[in-house]
């Protein structure tokens, strides 16, 4: 998948509380999450923010609670991708659960700038800085994690898995 | 190559004789839980496998807590829809008046057992890992796949080795050692790890400290925490229940990521400071703080031997004129006995409040949510901006003695400096 959009640069340990704060997890609804996206970090994100922009962040982003509402409502603010030092594990796997591309790449995140446009390719697992025309390589994904990339989502892999079994069962 | 603890249950629950750190493994999983925040996204997920069925009702658990008794009514759907879907499956659920908070709950009701892989959507289910589990948190999602495969992946961590050693000095208990912990590897120290905690502090440490070092393994980016069992663990569990377990134990030879030594001879009671856990201080070297609210309680420090501390300190004191003090046992069991010894009448007595379990102000949800500008001590596990209300305001981590003492003084104190103020009174 190849994105390209405006950087919204962030800090180190970005949680999931800024991300968005407990008091709005009454819902689910992609929409109404993405009102309060980054709320307590940068307030008038949700409204700053354009379909297609991407989130770079520092070390453990995504760090905290496990609430999968955090990467559904940047999903729903319109990011088209994530690119950070490194992710904290629960939030890492709820982002490939649900769908959400994300992609690690330290160099670039260093080098990016709030404002600039950034290519990215997470499928070849390339970041191009289109101000600076420099390119860089992010780090893989396992092959299993890409596997349920592949799939749509881990509830698509699950679906097909016990269709499987069930096909196999009733023959 | 010897195996850490970690490697050995997931080995076990791969059904293979070893793993190594970095290998993806699938696991069987032992219980499945959710709370009433997770629960709906994990249903609807669940749904779309088409699925009649959860894999086993007996392994899959649902607990209400984090807006339940529910604070409005969107919270109250949220927890009938997990209610009733717990109901129709038939699953393990436990409702009001017989529950509290998730993390207090399943340990009381012998759920988590030495040896046992247990996942929950829920960053603090690495809690269990004080009886010698692998658990870990995950998000709805992944709860949704396990609750209808009854397996789930994992990425084999590296362990981090903390050893503690030393003597431990009176009043300093396991929120202390784990916040001095945090503040020395950092929030990331132990990320996508599995911390081993050993040493010869930890063979005397009572099996309350360890559940509320091991809650905060999260804190320090790890995906689990994981205490040696032993007989202290066994004392507790013959408690709860008669299931037989089977606990795993380090190899001697297991390899580890990194070794870090704690001697805790020095410590003093520890605070953090806003907005990382890793933030700490020794309270006593905190001047002039003032503050609005203490919260007492949480998955943390929610459980009796927490409250019977808190109380000793109050205990013939008053809550400070310009401090809200608020006392949330964290299960109704603990509830029901703090009240039998009397501690609500002493919290009570000091003008605190003493309410329902629930995880309440911990999370910012309500019963306790803090304005702009306050500053709160709290026993809870995240100082994180916006965590416990308005993004300006301020949490300061400690364990139930500091806050007991702040409670009294208006502002960060240590237990010692209470007892100091009070002699200059005597005098
Ligand atoms: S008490 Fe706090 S940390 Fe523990 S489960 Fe509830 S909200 Fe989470």
């Amino acid at each position: 998948m190849q994105f390209r959009g405006r950087v919204w640069k962030f800090g180190d340990d970005i949680d999931t509380d800024v991300i968005i704060p407990a008091r709005y997890l009454l819902t689910s609804d992609a929409e109404e999450l993405a009102q309060y996206v980054m709320e307590d970090i940068d307030p008038g994100f949700s409204k700053k923010v354009q379909p297609g922009d991407i989130i770079v962040a520092g070390k453990n982003f995504g760090c905290g609670s496990s609430r999968e509402h955090a990467p559904i409502a940047i999903q729903g603010a319109g990011v088209s991708c994530v690119v950070a030092k490194s992710y904290a594990r629960i939030f890492y796997r709820n982002a490939i659960n649900i769908g959400l591309p994300i992609i690690e790449c330290p160099e670039a995140v260093d080098d990016a700038e709030d404002g600039d446009i950034l290519e990215v390719d997470t499928t070849e697992g390339v970041v191009v800085n289109v101000r600076t025309g420099k390119s860089y390589d992010a780090t893989q994904h396992s092959p299993y994690v890409q596997e349920i990339i592949k799939a749509g989502g881990l509830m698509n892999a699950v679906t097909e898995r016990v269709k499987a079994q069930q096909a196999k069962a009733g023959a | 190559m010897g195996q850490t603890m970690a490697q050995k249950i997931l080995a076990r629950g791969a059904g293979v004789d070893s793993v190594t750190p970095g290998d993806i493994v699938e696991v069987k999983v032992d219980l499945v839980m959710t709370n009433d925040v997770t629960a709906p996204l994990s249903i609807r997920e669940f749904q779309k496998t088409g699925l009649e069925k959860v894999f086993d009702p007996q392994k899959v658990v649902f607990v209400p807590d984090h807006f339940v008794p529910a604070k409005d009514i969107r919270s109250a759907e949220n927890a009938k829809i997990m209610r009733e879907f717990a109901h129709e499956q038939g699953t393990l659920y436990f409702e009001l008046g017989r529950a509290g908070i998730e993390h207090v709950v399943l340990p009381e009701n012998g759920l988590t057992l030495p040896g046992q892989i247990i996942i929950g959507a829920d960053s603090h289910t690495c809690t269990y890992g004080a009886f010698n589990c692998f658990s870990t948190g995950m998000g709805s999602t992944d709860i949704a796949a396990a609750m209808a495969t009854g397996t789930t992946w994992i990425r084999v961590p590296p362990t981090l080795k903390l050893v503690y050693t030393g003597t431990l000095p009176e009043g300093i208990g396991g929120k202390d050692l784990i916040l001095h912990t945090i503040g020395t590897i950092g929030v990331d120290g132990g990320l996508n790890m599995a911390l081993e905690f050993t040493g010869p502090v930890i063979d005397q440490l009572p099996q309350d400290d360890r559940i509320a070092m091991c809650n905060m393994a999260i804190e320090a980016g790890a995906d689990t925490g994981i205490f040696p069992f032993d007989d202290i663990t066994k004392a507790w569990l013959d408690e709860v229940t008669d299931r037989p377990y089977e606990p795993v134990y380090a190899d001697p030879d297991a390899e580890y990521e990194r070794v870090v030594e704690i001697d805790v001879t020095n410590l003093r009671p520890v605070v953090a400071l806003p907005h990382l856990p890793s933030n700490t201080r020794f309270a006593d070297e905190i001047e002039d703080m003032p503050i609005n609210q203490v919260v007492i309680g949480s998955c943390t420090n929610g459980r009796l031997s927490d409250l019977r501390a808190a109380a000793e300190v109050i205990k013939g004191h008053k809550v400070h004129p310009m401090v809200r003090l608020i006392v949330i046992p964290g299960s109704q069991k603990v509830h029901r006995e703090a009240s039998k010894e009397g501690l609500d009448e002493i919290f009570m007595e000091a003008g605190a409040i003493f309410s329902t379990s629930t995880c309440g102000p911990c999370l910012g949800g309500y019963m306790g949510v803090i304005a702009d500008g306050e500053r709160c001590v709290s026993t809870t596990n995240r100082n994180f901006r916006g965590r416990m209300g308005h993004r300006s305001a301020e949490i300061i981590l400690a364990g139930p003695r500091v806050a007991a003492a702040s409670a009294v003084l208006g502002r960060v104190a240590s237990p010692d400096q209470l007892s100091q103020v009070e002699a200059v009174v005597a005098d």
